[in-house]
């Protein structure tokens, strides 16, 4: 029995007592989560129980830590560095890279998935590709997530210590977790070719299952700090933190943060391997490499829009979840200072779904049967820019005082409300839709429908579009203009229920309509213009710079707080610093990203490249 | 090389559109520094002083304008707050324990759920949780000196006569307020003393000597209470003494520490 019999063996052995493929499946995530000491927590979450864990950590003496009061000598400085800022920069790149190393691996077990279940080997191969391109980053983010710590314990040496002493176990845990997803990363890797057919596919997309477990329970953990320097719990009236790591971890706003990072990372993760699609398809030479990287950059944007849609969804709870927890600290992020970031932001929207949409509508030229859609593409693009615009309008004018005189006001009667977030959720998902019926046209674009109630399906999808965007202009001027303040947000949970609806029953009712189509033109892979590919690069450009922009505001509204209300920053970077500021900072990021992105797309083509060398090896040919 | 070259100088010029509207597109806005905490010197507080340190109080560390303002309509407006306490107190929906205005107000600031004003409440609480949070705990933290001083600035806000007495320790206490530029003079130390710096007698008589443009002060505690002198001395054009001419100075309030008010009240008090 060589190296390699003697595994595959062991894992005969095991599959042999595992005859359900999905108890397999399950069996792997249970394992997982068992060796990292988490499930006590995670199954007292689940059950409503308090985890045994919980009195230990109690006994153990954890109640009852202060959060030190410093002054500006307590914190170390560099000649030459500036602390924040290097934390700050530090700590995005991490995760920047976090999130595409996250994120990556999600789409590709689910696009191994249906590669297994179609057993159409180019989704295999993308998998496969995809994953390459993720494995040097992963260094990457390793190697910047311990640039953080030591930039923290350097910097902050009191406030790491202050959170280590509340959160030492975590991170214990963390550590351990971080050996178990090199091991499921590498194994995913590097046996993806040796783990082919049969079981050993099924063993090899259950570490693909394992590497997302320990991957999210990664991001999991690392969240459950940031968001105790938010929303810390656990702490008493006097300021003393009286509870335990789970405590600390389980905060107001940790199951936000949680939900919007993960929906947040698939997106970025399609956005980035888009553009790295979108390079290789310019770079391409033969006509099939451009055709399989237009067919990789389709279902690179396709993974990005699917989670970009209920992205405003996800922040829309993170945001109210922020309201509840504090409404200071609600006002401060949406009516405070930052109230002008959401312009930019609004910007930033507006670029994500234009070259979204705008990829699409190039995409349809693949097949000469879209012409039949080409006239609707300015409707579209019309419904995007008028929300666009309704977004981007400010709640708040800078007004001189003959015009302040001329409205009567700061706010226009009519137009005022347009600043406020019944206006912004009406935007927005008028602006989701308007995706989704690009993405309708996209689908039908070389299909004609052959069951017998075209029309009445048809008839249906119109009315149902109709009667969806009444509902949302309803509400939307209704709570707009009629409801109290407190009460405007309302508008949002039926307006994200009207929406969501459209586009299930939509997409639902078009998959019966087009079951058995008719082909009436071939779908050309590779024939798209240029142009389409710079939509990619916008979308991956725009992704990385809103990041960073919301990872300000997300640690900018602690304001002079290391731990809100708990331990103040003393340090001589305690003030706000302005948008301008902020946004100089993460456009240097972002370049920086970029680099170090570029460096990984040409690190996985340069390790399959083969040099002649006659001549210099003794003895060889060459 | 030449898609490299593209693709990277349009990637730069996305992100510098980025940065450009950030830096040139929006009103550049420079958030506030972080407050800083220095000692409120209480033994220099006037009435004046107090309803003025209220005032910043509310505006600035208290953050009660983030939501009571006109603007937003998150929070009712207070300008009439101290009026009607009186009939928030006298409805049904009061949940509180306070006895007068004044405890209500001061009610108010730290237990908000106690009467939340219709169409207030969070939402789906059918306006009996209020979303304010107490103002003594986290980042407002105020002290309960510093309560006191936005009620009496509500107080002061409403037109109504501020109640709340006017802390007169000697013990410093922090605020992230700013102390007053010029040093504070020495608080004086007896009733005699106050009598004189303020030149009482140079108007009334006390004790049987003194001036005649004022009413006698030197029985003034057998027909008058504490609350009443008080008044007179912070707000004499409230009630002028039938027969005397209203020249009585209206600004001890902004001059006479509350130390010192309370040594003159608690004399002239005691004079039967």
């Amino acid at each position: 029995m060589n190296s390699t019999q003697l595994p595959v063996a062991i894992v005969k052995g095991v599959l042999g007592a595992c005859r359900s493929r999905t108890v397999l499946l399950v069996a792997g995530l249970a394992s997982v989560l068992l060796w990292l000491g988490v499930p006590t927590e995670l199954l007292a979450a689940v059950t409503g129980s308090p985890p045994a864990a919980a009195s230990t950590a109690l006994d153990g003496g954890l109640s009852g830590i202060a959060a030190p009061e410093l002054t500006a000598a307590d914190y170390p400085s560099i000649r030459g560095v500036n602390a924040r800022v290097a934390v700050w920069l530090v700590a995005q790149l991490h995760l920047w890279f976090a999130a595409f190393v996250l994120a990556v691996p999600i789409f590709v077990f689910i696009i191994e998935a249906i590669g297994m279940k179609t057993r159409d080997k180019r989704y295999d191969d993308m998998a496969y590709e995809f994953i390459k391109i993720s494995i040097t980053a992963y260094s990457l983010t390793a190697i910047l997530g311990g640039l953080l710590l030591f930039s923290l314990i350097v910097f902050y040496p009191d406030l790491f210590s202050y959170l280590s002493r509340i959160f030492g176990e975590s991170m214990f845990y963390y550590a351990l977790a971080f050996f178990a997803e090199s091991a499921a990363l590498y194994l995913y890797y590097y046996g993806w070719h040796w783990l082919q057919g049969g079981f050993r596919k099924w063993l090899h997309l259950t570490v693909g299952l394992v590497l997302n477990a320990v991957g999210t329970t990664l991001m999991f953990l690392a969240n459950g700090w940031v968001t105790f320097m938010m929303s810390p719990a656990g702490v008493d009236p006097a300021g003393l933190f009286a509870g335990d790591a789970w405590t600390a971890m389980h905060n107001y706003l940790w199951n936000p943060i949680n939900l919007h990072r993960f929906i947040a990372n698939i997106a970025y993760g399609g956005s980035i391997v888009g553009a790295y699609a979108a390079f290789r398809f310019l770079s391409a030479t033969r006509p099939e490499e451009r055709a399989h990287y237009d067919w990789m950059g389709y279902n690179a944007n396709f993974v990005a829009i699917l989670a970009l849609l209920p992205l405003p969804f996800a922040g829309y709870y993170l945001a109210a979840e922020i309201y509840a927890y504090s409404q200071q600290m609600g006002i401060t992020l949406m009516g405070g200072i930052f109230a002008w970031l959401f312009i930019i932001q609004a910007v930033l929207i507006g670029t994500l779904f234009l070259s979204a949409n705008y990829y699409l509508w190039c995409g349809m030229g693949r097949s000469d049967g879209a012409a039949r859609y080409h006239c609707y593409i300015k409707y579209l693009a019309i419904a995007i820019i008028g929300s666009f615009l309704v977004w981007f309008t400010p709640h708040t004018l800078v007004l001189t005082n003959e015009e302040l005189k001329a409205l009567g006001g700061p706010y226009h009667k009519y137009l005022g409300p347009l600043g406020i977030m019944p206006a912004k959720n009406t935007a927005v998902n008028i602006m989701i839709l308007a995706t989704a019926v690009s993405f309708l046209f996209y689908r039908r674009s070389n299909r004609i429908a052959t069951v017998s109630w075209v029309k009445a399906g048809n008839a249906a999808q119109l009315a149902l579009y109709t009667a969806g965007i009444a509902n949302l202009l309803f509400l939307g001027i209704y709570h707009g203009y009629f409801t109290n303040t407190v009460y405007k947000v309302a508008a949002s949970i039926p307006q994200v229920m009207t929406t969501l609806i459209i586009i299930v029953v939509s997409i639902t009712l078009d998959s019966l309509m087009y079951r058995g189509a008719r082909e009436v033109a071939p779908l050309n892979w590779g024939r798209v213009p240029n142009r389409a590919q710079y939509a990619l690069f916008l979308l991956a450009v725009a992704f990385t710079w809103l990041m960073g922009l919301m990872g300000y505001i997300r640690s900018g509204i602690r304001q002079h707080w290391h731990v809100t209300d708990v331990f103040r920053d003393a340090s001589p970077d305690a003030y706000t610093p302005t948008l301008g500021y902020a946004a100089n900072v993460v456009s240097v990021g972002t370049i920086a990203f970029m680099v170090l992105v570029i460096f990984v797309f040409w690190l996985s083509q340069v390790s399959g490249r083969r040099t002649p060398s006659e001549g210099f090896w003794k003895g060889a040919a060459g | 090389m030449r898609h490299f070259l593209k693709v990277t100088i349009f990637s730069l010029l996305m992100i510098g559109f980025f940065a450009g509207f950030s830096n040139f597109g929006i009103p550049e806005i420079k958030p506030a520094p972080p407050p800083v905490i220095e000692p409120l010197d209480l033994t220099a507080m006037t009435p004046e002083r107090f309803v003025s340190l209220g005032e910043k109080l509310f505006k600035g560390k208290g953050t009660c304008t983030l939501c009571h303002n006109a603007v937003g309509g998150r929070a009712p407006l207070l300008e009439q707050s101290a009026l009607i306490a009186g009939e928030r107190l006298a409805d049904s929906r009061y949940q509180g324990s306070a006895a007068d205005a004044q405890a209500y107000l001061v009610e108010s600031l730290l237990e908000p759920s106690a009467y939340v004003v219709a169409g207030f409440g969070k939402a789906g609480s059918g306006d009996t949780v209020s979303p304010m949070p107490s103002a003594r705990a986290g980042s407002i933290g105020l002290s309960d000196v510093e309560v006191d001083a936005i009620v009496a600035y509500l107080q002061d806000l409403a037109g109504v006569e501020v109640t709340v007495a006017i802390p007169s320790g000697a013990e410093p206490e922090t605020s992230d307020q700013e102390t007053p530029d010029a040093p504070p003079r020495a608080a004086l130390a007896s009733a005699d003393e106050v009598l004189a710096r303020f030149a009482c007698v140079a108007c009334h008589k006390v004790s049987g000597e003194g001036g005649e443009l004022g009413p006698d002060l030197s029985r003034i505690g057998a027909t008058r209470d504490a609350a009443y002198l008080r008044r007179a001395i912070l707000d004499p054009a409230a009630e002028v003494a039938e027969g005397y001419p209203p020249i009585m100075p209206m600004t001890y309030s902004g001059e006479m520490y509350a130390g010192e008010l309370q040594l003159l009240v608690q004399y002239l008090a005691s004079q039967r």
